[in-house]
């Protein structure tokens, strides 16, 4: 019984996170949201580099919760879920490059699409790809697909789609403490009536329930990595607790948390998007259910 | 990282398993809260003790079998799991024993720990009061030095003293230095509930049962033998007990995963389901793993030698609003029968009281905000 990570898991969440806070991750996103693709790509390599893409086949379901949380911290742009956990496990291998994937009717469209080397619709290789859909957030380049029917997920693309599921999971627990760090900062800062408003138990209760969700969603997440309880548990408790963190972040910034010139808003849009995607709170809650016995 | 279990961990878990469900009484207990329940539990206590179960974190001399924290999460589960009675000497052997074991004489050991073990003597806590409840540090009642006897005098009040209308002993603050302020001068006494100059009056909580009392004090002498730890470093101890309280050893997860599982059960076997409450279901069991998941991590930083600190307010917080929603969601499932006396609403309107005891929700939100999150402290008078 030793419910923390290990020395190497911590070395590596420490080598992720300083490559990460140095690389200028936020200017990557926003160029990315534009179309120029060449600063997230560079920032694709280094993390390929130090072994991002080879974590699904080479490592343990930990260090890919590890990456993702580290990866949503900064916001990082492209297609990482399906190139660094739903594909590496579908196809047996290892992604070359960059990949992506729709899975209908929970994934139904093709995320950065235009950038990747090679598309999927289910388990088919496509060629072509259809017209490119506006996402809440400017950096989820989405394009439409055809293809496959609707995915059987109790075939054998389960364990390939609950590892995206565990890095979805993760992905949003790490973009809400970024919100949850973000918002702590501002309070403590920005002054109202004479005082930091953070000072304000208004402010503090609802930042300490952000506190308090967070750090409930990351045992279910390690838990879900170990085979202890299932990802949608994990899913279901990131997805609430990173949009709790999102709307308290937003709110206790006030009008200048609602500029997409703020980088906080990077963060606020990928949590919406990210709550839905992999699969939708209600679908992992009947999962759940059904898993229970009780459906 | 792992979650296994070693093989004497198994062993410790399968040896309790066994002796539950050979001595869990089939039916529910009566309340503690009645004269009859209240015997029933102490019988309980006694019957726990013999087979050395009843304070298995303890030492061996003092009844215990030195259970590890791993172990003694283990217990718990499985304890709740057999729908085992409540703890009628709960504030005794998680809350007062703790901080006998760590600031008491080698004398108060040998004297309070033994009946505490046996469930022989229950301890009542005794630390609100009138004008002083969530800002404790506020309480007015006195203890006058008495060098001729030897002791010290209280006078006060205490109130909300859970167990105190059937207790045996208290244990609370009073302040021992008239000229100092707020957390200085406060000294942490021990006294037996029948002691000249004090009185008990019972308060009927909301299920209608004196689950609490008043304690007035009335020149009540106290001989230096049964304060605990230095006089005027009362506060520093009784926060140690604070963080017991609010952080493991008042709510195991056993007892939350139970209650869950029997949610299930619950939703499994009601015809027609409010919508949505499938849902409510889900959420409650998810939050219930968490809640065990994170005791894990808890316990692997405590046995590593990290303390607990002010994370005991966010698991204060978390539990509390669990065991609410929880109930919550049962009584929706029992829909027009919800009403009608059952277990389930005894553990909601027990639930209830969640987020008040123990400092309330609202206390430990601003910990979390000021010592975790690092937010400028509310101005204080």
């Amino acid at each position: 019984m030793r419910f923390v990570l290990d020395g190497d898991q911590r070395d590596f969440a420490g080598a992720l996170e300083s490559l990460l806070s140095g690389a200028d991750t936020v200017a990557a996103a926003r160029a990315w949201a534009d179309g120029d693709h060449a600063p997230g790509l560079a920032l694709w390599r280094r993390l390929a580099e130090l072994g991002v893409l080879s974590l699904a086949t080479d490592a343990t379901p930990v260090e890919v919760a590890i990456a993702f949380e580290a990866l949503g911290r900064h916001a990082v742009p492209g297609p990482w879920i399906e190139s660094a956990a739903y594909l590496p496990v579908a196809l047996g291998r290892e992604v070359e490059g960059v990949a992506t994937v729709a899975l209908p009717p929970h994934v139904p469209h093709a995320l950065d699409a235009d950038v990747a080397d090679e598309v999927y619709v289910g388990s088919t290789l496509v060629d072509e790809v259809g017209e490119q859909l506006g996402s809440v957030d400017p950096t989820r380049r989405l394009f439409r697909v055809v293809g496959d029917g609707p995915v059987d997920l109790d075939g054998p693309v389960r364990e390939a789609f609950d590892l995206a599921v565990l890095a979805t999971a993760a992905e949003l627990l790490g973009a809400g403490e970024r919100v949850l760090a973000d918002a702590v900062a501002y309070v403590k800062q920005r002054k109202q009536f004479g005082r930091e408003i953070g000072s304000y138990q208004a402010i503090k209760h609802a930042l300490a329930d952000v506190r308090i969700a967070l750090d409930f969603a990351r045992p279910l997440v390690h838990g879900a990595a170990l085979g202890e309880v299932d990802v949608s548990a994990a899913k279901v408790a990131c997805g609430d607790a990173a949009y709790l963190a999102s709307r308290t972040g937003l709110q206790v910034h006030g009008a200048i948390g609602y500029t997409q010139e703020l980088d906080l808003s990077l963060w606020l849009t990928r949590i919406r998007a990210l709550v839905t995607a992999w699969g939708t709170p209600a679908f992992h809650r009947g999962r759940l259910l059904q898993q229970l016995g009780a459906s | 990282m792992d979650l296994t279990l070693s093989e004497s961990e198994l062993a410790f878990q399968a040896e309790a398993r066994e002796w539950l469900a050979a001595n869990v009484p089939a039916e529910p207990l009566p309340s503690m809260d009645t004269e009859a329940g209240w015997r029933a539990h102490q019988e309980w206590e006694a019957r726990l003790a013999e087979a050395r179960w009843s304070v298995v974190s303890w030492p061996t001399e003092y009844s215990g079998r030195e259970a590890s924290l791993v172990e003694w999460v283990v217990f718990e589960e499985e304890y709740y799991r057999a729908g085992a009675p409540g703890r009628v000497s709960q504030n005794g052997i998680f809350l007062l024993a703790p901080i006998i074991f760590d600031h008491g004489t080698q004398e108060q050991q040998d004297r309070f720990l033994p009946t505490m073990a046996t469930g022989e003597r229950i301890w009542a806590q005794c630390w609100s009061e009138p004008e002083a409840g969530s800002d404790l540090a506020s309480l007015r009642s006195t203890a006058r030095r008495d060098d001729e006897r030897g002791g010290w005098v209280l006078n006060g009040q205490k109130t909300w003293s859970s167990r105190a209308a059937l207790a045996h002993w208290g244990f609370g603050l009073f302040r021992s230095d008239p000229e100092a302020q707020r957390h200085a001068g406060l000294t942490y006494f021990l006294f037996p509930l029948d002691a000249d100059g004090i009185t008990v009056r019972p308060i009927a909580q909301l299920d209608g049962e004196a689950g609490f009392a008043e304690v007035f004090f009335e020149d009540v002498f106290v001989p230096d033998s049964d304060v605990l730890g230095a006089p005027g470093d009362g506060w520093r101890v009784a926060m140690s007990t604070a963080g017991n309280e609010r952080g493991l050893s008042l709510r195991s997860p056993g007892r939350f995963c139970a209650a869950a599982d029997r949610l299930v059960e619950l939703f499994r076997s009601t015809e027609q389901p409010p919508a949505g409450a499938g849902d409510r279901v889900v959420d409650a069991w998810v939050r219930a793993q968490a809640y065990r998941l994170y005791t894990w991590g808890t316990v692997t930083r405590l046995a590593a030698g990290g303390d607990m600190g002010a994370a005991g307010s966010v698991n204060k917080v978390f539990w509390s609003e669990l065991d609410i929603a929880l109930h919550e969601t049962a009584l929706d499932l029992l829909g027009p029968e919800a009403e009608v006396a059952s277990p389930w609403l005894d553990g909601y309107t027990f639930s209830l009281s969640g987020p008040i005891y123990a400092g309330t929700n609202e206390i430990q939100r601003n910990i979390v905000a000021e010592r975790i999150l690092g937010l400028p402290r509310e101005v204080r008078k």
